[in-house]
């Protein structure tokens, strides 16, 4: 991360309530071009929801989310996908009826992106090839998880979401994965991801914001926030913190 | 688009060809009629339910506003009878738009509010207060325009133009979108697909498809009261057929009218006292046994059916 670089999207003030019980309540972060920003948090914390927020999923109830120079609130998601933002989803939901390469295609024909990557690459990338011409329905949920990231990434956004990727790999895959995101960043794109793997997050963030009753607790690297008091206190109770 | 002219060539071209021929060699021209009204309500479902997920219980509604659109403009302003049913078109385009606020919902209530807005609009057209314009209750008889041939060969050219429709949409990347919004909505915007958008031109197709059905069908008999096309068995008959060839497929709707319309009139002529017995048994069996309709006996295997 360049400190120099103006942020991508910025967020500030965020509010989002759910009848009366604010999902988030005030979350202000940024993320620059090129930087993975981990949302970290206790469950129900908001980090879903904010990714919700800033995909245009949901409409925020106050405050602003703002990404290259303009507001992006409460704009419809696809338009946003024009925009260059894009998202994974804590459970994939590809098209199930569709083939693995049907799936990747919607999003090439309606991604609205030029110079998107071809499906071979893709699929080659993300070791989907195997699969390619089988019915969405019919792959392991690592794959569907993968399915979704191409799906996501052939719409070639320069904001990338991944809400939870990392849940439920092996080993292995959780270092192969790591490597592709960083590979992600490398090229400009900037990356938030929510994750309760916190080697996962260590390996590969710059930064981490920690959220907790929809809003930021704390914002720096991992490794200080795990000395930070009040960080300790929403993870593991009052008595760990002192 | 190799795909494509594979099935306008070995689907469509033959289709047309023998509708086209059979009123030369079969004298029940009334029930080749019916046949290609049938085949185009079946795609017509296929568009909305097949593409989209959309059951249209009430599609009636479009096909009985098509038909009202072509005798009205008959009626009062003397139109051309193929002019008149492109009005008929137009009138169920105006019905689709007025219900587009029906796709807000999904599943059972979408299909049950359809249902409740084709008899809505069936009791406002049989309304004596608009005897002037409508006729009410009493029909309409509109013998200045009756022709059957020409109308039955409308009807083969309105068949030709939807089955396209649906070629089109299994060979292009706007029918992956409509899938693609029928399996997941949410993931479909985040593919960058316009949900609304695309649901909305599946259904004014659909809703276009059918009234122009209705208008020839209006022009072909000449003579008919409101319960007649706004009957629920146009409905039920266009969902049963398409549902048991198997949606979301070019051919699965051809051959559901084919076989079901075809026993139906086949019981119809042997064995009336049996008829809804046996229809009866057949539907049952194709819920319990083959609920995503005769293509799957082929997809199971893995086959491709177009």
């Amino acid at each position: 991360m360049s400190p120099e670089k103006a942020p991508i999207l910025k967020v500030s003030k965020l509010v989002k309530r759910f009848g009366g019980f604010h999902a988030l309540d005030g979350l202000s972060f940024h993320v620059v071009p090129g930087e993975i920003l981990g949302l970290v948090g206790p469950n129900g914390s908001g980090k879903t929801t904010a990714i919700n927020v800033i995909s245009g999923l949901y409409a925020p109830d106050g405050g602003e989310v703002v990404f290259d120079d303009a507001p992006s609130g409460g704009v419809a998601s696809h338009k946003l996908v024009h925009r260059g933002i894009n998202r994974t989803f804590q459970v994939p939901k590809p098209f199930l009826s569709l083939t693995v390469r049907e799936n990747i295609q919607v999003a090439l024909a309606y991604g609205g992106a030029t110079g998107a990557p071809s499906i071979a690459e893709l699929l080659e990338e993300y070791r989907l090839k195997e699969v390619a011409d089988r019915p969405a329905a019919d792959l392991n949920s690592a794959q569907q998880k993968m399915l979704d990231l191409t799906r996501a990434l052939a719409t070639r956004p320069r904001l990338l979401l991944l809400d939870e990727l990392a849940a439920g790999l092996n080993p292995a895959e959780l270092d192969w994965i790591a490597g592709r995101i960083k590979a992600l960043a490398a090229t400009g794109m900037a990356i938030i991801v929510v994750e309760h793997l916190m080697g996962f997050i260590e390996q590969i963030t710059d930064r981490v914001i920690v959220l907790n009753a929809g809003k930021e607790i704390f914002e720096g690297t991992l490794a200080t926030a795990v000395r930070e008091p009040q960080v300790i206190e929403v993870f593991l109770g009052g008595e760990h913190a002192h | 688009m190799l795909n494509a002219s594979k099935h306008l060539l070995f689907i469509l071209a033959p289709l047309v060809v023998v509708f086209a021929l059979l009123p030369g060699v079969y004298q029940n021209h009334l029930l080749l009629f019916n046949f290609v009204i049938f085949l185009i309500l079946a795609q017509g479902v296929n568009i909305i339910y097949g593409f989209t997920g959309y059951l249209p219980f009430g599609y009636v509604g479009f096909f009985g506003a098509g038909a009202y659109g072509f005798a009205i403009m008959v009626m009062h302003l003397q139109t051309p009878a193929p002019l008149a049913v492109l009005v008929g078109g137009l009138v169920a385009i105006a019905l689709g738009l007025l219900l587009t606020p029906l796709l807000r919902l999904s599943g059972a209530y979408f299909a049950i509010a359809n249902l409740a807005a084709s008899l809505a609009v069936l009791h406002f057209v049989a309304n004596p207060a608009l005897e002037g314009i409508t006729k009410g209750p009493y029909g309409v008889s509109l013998t200045g325009t009756f022709n059957p041939t020409h109308a039955y060969y409308a009807a083969v050219v309105v068949m030709a133009l939807t089955v396209g429709a649906v070629i089109y949409l299994k060979n292009s990347p706007f029918g992956l979108a409509l899938q693609a919004v029928r399996e997941d909505a949410v993931s479909a915007s985040m593919a960058g697909v316009n949900i609304v958008k695309m649901r909305v031109i599946a259904w004014l197709a659909s809703a276009l498809v059918a009234g122009l059905a209705g208008g020839i069908y209006a022009w072909y008999v000449s003579v008919f009261y409101p319960d007649n096309v706004f009957s629920g068995e146009f409905s039920i008959f266009a969902i049963v057929f398409a549902l048991f060839g198997g949606v979301a497929t070019i051919t699965g709707p051809i051959v559901g009218v084919l076989i079901l319309y075809g026993i139906y009139n086949l019981i119809g002529f042997t064995t009336p006292q049996y008829f809804q017995l046996i229809y009866g048994l057949l539907i049952m069996g194709l819920v319990l046994f083959l609920p995503a309709g005769l293509v799957s006996l082929a997809t199971r295997r893995g086959w491709h059916v177009p």
